[in-house]
């Protein structure tokens, strides 16, 4: 089963998985953000405080568990700057999330100086027993830590909700025209603030997995526009749920497969190799934004519109 | 109960005052950050802002401080004119980058030849080199609506990893002993790009910059395109109304911003950076942007926000030799301004009323 000079396709799967998974929380955040009318393009920003602060959280008290559910906080605690400037004093939403982008990165910096070079606690992987011994099929769908598998769990639970539930519709509503949601009675900025703040929490935990599992360690930038590639893999799945899946695995198997074409010394330079992921990024945009039709159609229509009651 | 109220047309004393008020917000909060951090808030801010430019080292400060404003006006003055058109060049530091490699990829393979005319041509290859990385944004916007945002930061990434492959390959210095980075431009005659005055920090990139603000603020007030970006910025329907062209304004204003950000790069590599090397990128095209917001992307309002921005890198530097303050904490502090900057920018455009009595 060897191809690609002696790279196993099991084990790029299973490793394309585990790679995935940052931008994935990410992005389905981001989406639901997005679904609910806001632009936020400080997802850089709250991703590398998710990664820091869930690092610090995690070396302080042992626990992984608790380093993921910090680096949410800690992100959803910065989103919500966002969210005050954006919904409450009305500022550019573009303009918003750049700060938030440049400030998230130099406060992690600041907050990350005393844990440079060390290791934080090892996440197990969920014990699934002889099934992880199943040959192929085993390595790639039972040999993962958690959140793996919550992240693909996120993923169902955001499609279910905005497909089916009443407050996926009120969402949806609020997204396309808030106008008319607000006529409707319903709170257009109360709604954007708690989709902002999920947002921000989805980030975080994605943030939280580079730092502790995928690198891992923390270094300043640690993220390397990873939050920009959430965001582009938004549009790339034109706002629907499982489309962002598969976009954030196309986006985890070319960092694999460059990773691994370095690890073995392909003739291609390696600074080559390690561009290849923004450069296919911004190929796989240009294509799903040269459809005129579909693109148009499916970005929410108050997408990055503030609202005002004026009465 | 507090209420806003929509101005028909943006306070004229606001958008002058809240740049201020911004500053000095910034100051409180930055103070408060510096005090958590266990230093003095007031020696930090006054090291920062003060000692600089009145202290004992003034001398050598003012100078530097000129070295860090040029660039940042050069790409932040560029990068305005998009701003106020609705169009979003993110990646002036990849631009940055690029112009820087296009100017001394022309320096260093001149070298060690000595003739007037390779400082020039290295000026127009920087100022090209910058403006072909934008027309990428550019022209996949107009061609396809491809999002401006997106592609110009991913760009940033690849520009970075060209920087690292230059550093480390095509441009080394070969006789640097295998060390990553080229040969010094600033130690070759003909392409370096020297301080004017000795000691004034003023070189061809500060004057360049200074020439930037008033061509940016003639254009802005006399002539037919900036009258069509300030009109697409503020009115894009009646902006089609009136004829102006939305992709020939998205090329011209990613053209000029990407060409001064490279000309910013270029300037930098064969003055103080010297080298093109793994680090030579320092986020002055990420800075630049807080530049031209809080000089309200207005050129003359972006000279002295370029020169306050200088400060608190200069003031930063100071800072974290002399009261161990991290340098990322200049940084945050940045971060911070623009926020403030963009919370108190409802003042302009919005009157806060306090709501007595009966509701309505």
């Amino acid at each position: 089963m060897d191809f690609l000079g002696g790279i196993n396709p099991a084990v790029l799967i299973a490793s394309l998985m585990v790679a995935a998974v940052p931008i994935m929380l990410a992005a389905i955040g981001e989406l639901v953000v997005e679904k609910a009318g806001v632009l936020n393009l400080g997802v850089e920003g709250m991703m590398i405080m998710g990664a820091v602060v869930g690092f610090a959280t995690a070396v302080e008290t042992g626990s992984p568990f608790l380093g993921f559910a910090g680096g949410a906080v800690g992100a959803a605690a910065l989103s919500l700057i966002f969210a005050f400037l954006t919904q409450v004093l009305l500022a550019n939403q573009v303009a918003t999330g750049l700060a938030l982008t440049l400030f998230g990165l130099g406060l992690s910096s600041l907050i990350g100086q005393g844990y440079v070079g060390i290791k934080p606690p090892l996440t197990g992987k969920v014990p699934f027993g002889p099934l992880a011994d199943i040959p192929v099929a085993g390595r790639i769908l039972f040999s993962h830590d958690p959140v793996v598998y919550l992240s693909i769990a996120a993923i169902a639970a955001v499609w279910a909700v905005l497909k089916f539930s009443r407050l996926g519709l009120i969402l949806r509503a609020v997204g396309e025209n808030h106008d008319a949601a607000h006529a409707l009675g319903y709170k257009v900025m109360r709604i954007r603030v708690l989709a902002i703040m999920f947002g921000g929490a989805m980030a975080g935990l994605g943030g939280a997995y580079i730092s502790l599992i995928r690198v891992p360690q923390w270094t300043d930038g640690i993220t390397a526009g990873a939050g920009w590639i959430a965001l582009a893999i938004v549009v790339f799945a034109s706002w629907k749920p499982w489309r962002v899946l598969i976009g954030a695995y196309l986006f985890g198997g070319i960092t694999v497969l460059q990773l691994n074409l370095q690890a073995a010394g392909a003739r291609i330079p390696v600074e080559y190799l390690s561009m290849s992921p923004y450069l296919i990024t911004i190929l796989v945009l240009v294509i799903m934004s040269a459809d005129k039709n579909r693109a148009a159609l499916n970005a929410p229509a108050a997408l990055g519109r503030n609202f005002h009651a004026s009465r | 109960m507090l209420v806003l109220e929509k101005r028909p047309s943006p306070s004229r004393f606001w958008q002058a005052a809240t740049p201020v008020l911004a500053v000095v917000l910034t100051m409180i909060a930055g103070g408060m950050m510096f005090a958590i951090l266990g230093k003095n808030p007031f020696e930090a801010i006054r090291t920062i802002f003060w000692d600089p430019l009145f202290g004992e080292f003034a001398w050598y400060f003012r100078g530097q401080l000129l070295v860090k404003a040029g660039p940042l006006v050069l790409i932040a003055v560029g990068l305005s004119l998009g701003f106020r058109a609705g169009i979003w060049n993110i990646g002036a530091e990849g631009q940055y980058i690029m112009g820087a490699i296009f100017g001394a990829a022309v320096g260093l393979a001149f070298y060690p030849a000595d003739a007037w005319f390779i400082f020039p041509l290295m000026i127009v290859a920087g100022g090209f080199g910058g403006w072909l990385w934008a027309m990428i944004p550019a022209i996949l916007r107009t061609k396809f609506r491809t999002n401006e945002i997106l592609v110009s930061l991913l760009l940033v990434y690849v520009a970075q990893s060209i920087l690292s492959s230059m550093a480390l390959g095509a441009m080394r210095n070969p006789e640097g002993g295998g060390f990553p980075g080229s040969r010094n431009l600033s130690q070759y005659p003909s392409a370096a790009n020297l301080e004017i005055i000795p000691g004034s920090g003023m070189h061809w990139g500060v004057v360049a910059a200074f020439i930037a603000v008033i061509a940016a603020y003639v254009l802005l007030q006399r002539h037919m395109l900036g009258f069509q970006i300030r009109l697409a910025g503020q009115a894009p329907r009646a902006a089609r109304f009136a004829g102006v062209n939305p992709d020939k304004l998205v090329v011209l204003c990613m053209g000029i911003s990407g060409g001064l950000a490279g000309l910013a790069g270029m300037f930098e590599v064969a003055g103080p950076a010297g080298q093109l090397s793994i680090d030579f990128a320092s986020g002055y095209g990420f800075t630049a942007i807080i530049v031209a917001f809080l000089g309200r992307l207005n050129p003359i309002g972006i000279l002295l926000a370029g020169l306050l921005m200088a400060l608190t890198y200069v003031g930063g530097d100071n800072a974290s030799t002399n009261l161990g303050l991290p340098s990322a904490s200049i940084q945050a502090f940045q971060g911070m301004l623009l926020f403030f900057l963009l919370a108190v920018d409802l003042l302009s455009n919005y009157r806060i009323r306090l709501l007595t009595g009966r509701k309505i």
